[in-house]
């Protein structure tokens, strides 16, 4: 389980086209940008949410975002979640495996990201959907 | 409707990436240069991504594509202008961008273009070591 | 402890709310030692107790309670404004669990309901002067931690050895934080200076551990992703051995001796070569 509290008003933006996946990083960037995050962990975390947006809207068939600044005593974060009612995945830990796609190109998507958050939890179902909860804390 | 503009410097192409890149830029951009990679007899194409902030696993598909499409087109590519905070969150991301090789700005950019070619065509002056050196493979 | 007890809590703070502030007070004022006022003192206390009712009344069963989020906030304040005032993280819990004992000696009617109650909110208060020493020690560490940084930023200097050769030579003990900040300001003295050699050297560094080594690497992968190349100088024989028994590639990295060595390579490289100047007369 994540211990993060919020620490501010959440954040959604609808995923269902391209150009979404542009204002999710906007809104990301000005999230981590208003926590102080330094720019090395402010581009992680805005990579990680690229990816995560661009596996909602081409795996999950399109889904949204929610942005929120979140603490754990005095330190603070950001956690997005990523959600959809897509396929959902069948094999989380081939998944989750560097290299994995079932999409053709790098497809580091997942894994990737869990790379580079630092909490990172995953709920899916095939047939349901996939819910990815992920956040980044501030050093 | 906006294009990624290709600007032609003697036999060189150079990209300048000021956008954020979603499907539609992305592949107009790969068949503009390749048009003007034949139109122009271009023997080296220089990427420029200093405007931006992060590079996700779908630009470096961009990128390595490019690349190889240069290549089978007889011409050989140079990404420049990566920040810092970006290739350090690729390092953590794991993503090598093999086969792509990169230079800090233009200007060493197109000094390796002008190496690489030079060693090319066998022009005195050259050595083996010179130009050969290729900063692509990471692992 | 459930929502009954809860209530039943409230009820029972209310009640005995000016007799417990007093006794409370009491016991608080014994540590104080001039750091604080018996009014602000009064005032501290107040608050804290006002907002743990609240808690109760609004169904807290526990210190993480969303009920509760008001009452964290009020010892969050506490625990600051004592760490300003000069008192350590200890009397600050103190000040906290205080409540207890004056509570316990205000209960008129020690019946089993009652005890069992007051030992449900013994518990609690337990939870929250633990949240009130953590909130402390943290904030402290964050202070700590800035102060660091920023030392850290003066203490590691980029040099400029040649026209696109910088190096950064490490002196003292690297640690995770520190050897991220080098990182950091290794590749971004690459961009400024348009440099395509740095070379980290590592002669002053006694040792490394695996964390350390694998943020060398990092930097040395990112500068080549970058399109410079990173060389690194001075691995003693004993960072050597680390290097190789934590299994850490260092595969195509090149590596030097000494940055001396690490500078003829650089500039041999950068298709530089430097001559004695000819000392015969008559030329």
């Amino acid at each position: 389980m994540i211990q993060a509290e919020p620490a501010g008003p959440v954040q959604v933006q609808e995923i269902a086209a391209d150009d979404d996946v542009v204002r999710v990083r906007q809104v990301v960037r000005a999230a981590a940008v208003a926590t102080k995050l330094n720019l090395v962990d402010q581009t992680k975390l805005v990579t990680a949410a690229s990816e995560l947006a661009r596996n909602t809207l081409i795996y999950g068939g399109g889904g949204r975002a929610e942005v929120q600044p979140v603490a754990n005593g005095f330190r603070r974060g950001i956690r997005i979640v990523f959600t959809d009612e897509g396929p959902g995945i069948p094999d989380v830990d081939r998944a989750l495996t560097d290299g994995y796609t079932t999409g053709g190109g790098l497809g580091l998507g997942l894994s990737g990201a869990r790379r580079l958050m630092d909490e990172f939890e995953l709920w899916t179902e095939v047939g349901t959907g996939t819910v990815v909860t992920a956040v980044k804390w501030e050093r | 409707m906006d294009r990624v503009p290709v600007l032609k410097i003697g036999d060189l192409l150079l990209v300048s990436i000021q956008v954020d890149l979603e499907d539609r830029l992305t592949t107009q951009l790969q068949e503009d240069l390749a048009e003007r990679i034949v139109s122009t007899g271009a023997h080296g194409v220089i990427i420029d991504i200093t405007a931006l902030d992060i590079v996700d696993s779908f630009v470096g598909r961009m990128l390595a594509t490019i690349a190889s499409m240069s290549r089978v087109l007889d011409a050989e590519t140079v990404v420049v202008g990566m920040r810092p905070a970006v290739a350090i969150t690729l390092v953590e991301l794991g993503l090598g961008l093999r086969g792509i090789r990169t230079a800090l700005n233009v200007d060493l950019g197109m000094a390796m273009l002008r190496d690489l070619r030079q060693l090319h065509m066998g022009l005195p002056g050259t050595t083996p070591e010179d130009g050969a050196r290729d900063l692509a493979g990471i692992s | 402890m459930d929502d009954k007890t809860a209530k039943r809590l409230a009820v029972m703070l209310a009640e005995h709310r000016p007799a417990v502030l007093e006794a409370w007070g009491a016991t608080a004022r014994e540590t104080l030692r001039g750091r604080l006022g018996r009014t602000e003192l009064a005032r501290q206390l107040e608050d804290t107790y006002s907002a743990l009712q609240s808690a109760f009344e609004g169904g807290a069963t526990t210190a993480e309670d969303p009920a509760a989020a008001e009452l964290r906030d009020v010892l969050v304040d506490l625990s600051r404004s004592r760490a300003r005032q000069g008192f350590s993280a200890t009397e600050t819990a103190i000040s906290v669990f205080g409540l207890k004992e004056a509570l316990f000696s205000a209960l008129t009617d020690k019946d089993a309901q009652t005890l069992s109650d007051y030992t449900a909110l013994s518990l609690m208060v337990d939870k929250l002067g633990l949240f009130t020493f953590e909130t402390y020690v943290n904030a402290r560490d964050a202070v700590i931690s800035e102060q660091s940084a920023q030392l850290m930023e003066l203490s590691t200097p980029v040099v400029k050895l040649w026209e696109g050769v910088v190096a950064v030579p490490l002196i003292g003990t690297l640690d995770s934080a520190r050897s991220q900040v080098v990182m950091e300001r290794l590749l971004q003295a690459l961009v400024e200076t348009s440099s395509p050699f740095a070379i980290l050297d590592i002669t002053g560094v006694p040792a490394v551990d695996t964390q350390v080594a694998q943020h060398l690497l990092k930097t040395v992968v990112a500068a080549q992703l970058m399109g410079a190349r990173c060389i690194v100088s001075g691995i003693r024989p004993q960072i050597a051995q680390t290097i190789v028994s934590l299994g850490i590639e260092f595969g195509d990295i090149v590596t030097k001796a000494n940055l001396s060595d690490a500078l003829q390579y650089a500039l041999r490289e950068s298709g530089i070569d430097i001559a004695r100047r000819s000392t015969s007369s008559g030329n």
